[in-house]
């Protein structure tokens, strides 16, 4: 899906710039000056580095990242799908632009073990009204209740930081026994 | 759950500063333009609802596999091994989500790594120190276009724009 971006084009002092932009943008009046200082490159050199990210592809977008939960999500399960490869694209498009469907990903199975492919993390206020729209998309699936699916709700979060490509260090532990905010990305 | 209570001008931050990030040397002085508003009252606020939890950061949403390789990895381990088992994962600083959910594969966990071969080497590691077999389950494709969260807020300021989806966590 990355065919279209170049990733040869990628330069050292790309990764450098978000290197030090992966965990946010400092909350100063001059961020990309603060960022370039870190990394020994001028104000206008972090900005040009950012827009070509941009223009790329490579940054998807810039801008504040908004946690689910606090916002009215209160539970979420990650449900996944075992369909007929002929049927994914199909189901994947029907599902994924209902609101309560927040991540909608087809991934490579694991079999004999893992054989589902589609996984779709849906939102409620509760873990019934979560259960009520997995039904919902149980009911759009091609076998309807005959289909291969599984509801995995989490029980507790163990870690949640950004993605970080790079090497650095840092590590956290948080224990939550309600439900989960956040969700597994890539 | 705690409401936090979020003041007209907080949501018009939130809907609208999701994408287009002023790419200037004074971002959030541009963003307080816009709003009416100062730059010192802007980071102030941007400061507080992030202190409040609402947001987790101001910055970039990479696309995935351009910079480095993830996958979403899980293991099954038997319930009274479970932090033992999270210990090893999460000594990895590769590991960026980890969650424990209702199912015989019950440890969920991103890793993110340099290449495909780095990843393969750092599962291969996490299988030998922790002792569990290690599935992962790379991603073939994203449904989800567009990034952004839809504030399902019936307010002005709510434009269709923003009628996207929350997939903001890479």
């Amino acid at each position: 899906m990355n065919s279209q971006i170049d990733l040869d084009a990628i330069t050292d002092a790309d990764r450098r710039v978000l290197e030090a932009i992966q965990g946010g943008l400092p909350l100063v009046p001059h961020p990309y000056a603060e960022i370039g200082l870190s990394i020994q490159m001028d104000e206008e050199e972090v900005i040009e580095r950012i827009r070509i990210l941009q223009q790329s592809g490579v940054i998807r977008r810039m801008g504040i990242i908004v946690h689910h939960r606090p916002l009215g999500y209160q539970a979420n399960a990650m449900v996944v799908w075992n369909l007929p490869e002929e049927q994914i694209e199909a189901f994947g498009n029907a599902v994924s632009p209902l609101d309560f469907v927040t991540l909608c990903y087809q991934r490579r199975a694991d079999l004999p073990r893992w054989p589902y492919t589609l996984y779709t993390m849906i939102h409620g206020k509760d873990r019934e009204s979560v259960l009520q729209r997995v039904e919902t998309l149980v009911e759009l699936s091609p076998l309807k209740q005959q289909t291969d699916y599984k509801v995995l709700f989490s029980s507790r979060r163990f870690k949640q930081q950004g993605a970080r490509y790079f090497n650095q260090q840092r590590t956290t532990t948080t224990q939550n026994d309600g439900a989960t905010q956040h969700h597994p990305a890539p | 759950m705690e409401t936090t209570e979020l003041s007209l001008q907080d949501r018009r931050v939130l809907n609208e500063f999701q994408h287009h990030f002023p790419l200037s040397s004074a971002p959030y002085a541009e963003l307080a333009e816009r709003l009416g508003s100062s730059e010192e009252e802007v980071i102030g606020q941007i400061k507080r609802i992030k202190k409040a939890g609402l947001i987790s950061r101001v910055g970039a949403v990479i696309q995935p596999h351009t910079i480095g390789y993830s996958t979403l990895a899980a293991m099954a381990v038997p319930t009274e091994e479970i932090e033992a088992a999270v210990k090893v994962i999460n000594r990895l600083p590769q590991v960026n989500h980890n969650y424990e959910r209702e199912d015989e594969m019950n440890l969920w966990f991103v890793v993110t790594a340099e290449d495909e071969a780095d990843l393969g080497q750092i599962l291969a590691q996490l299988e030998d120190d922790s002792g569990y077999p290690v599935h992962s389950f790379p991603m073939v494709r994203d449904f989800h276009i567009d990034l952004g969260f839809s504030l399902d807020w019936k307010h002005p300021y709510n434009s269709s724009s923003n009628q996207v989806h929350p997939a903001a966590f890479s």
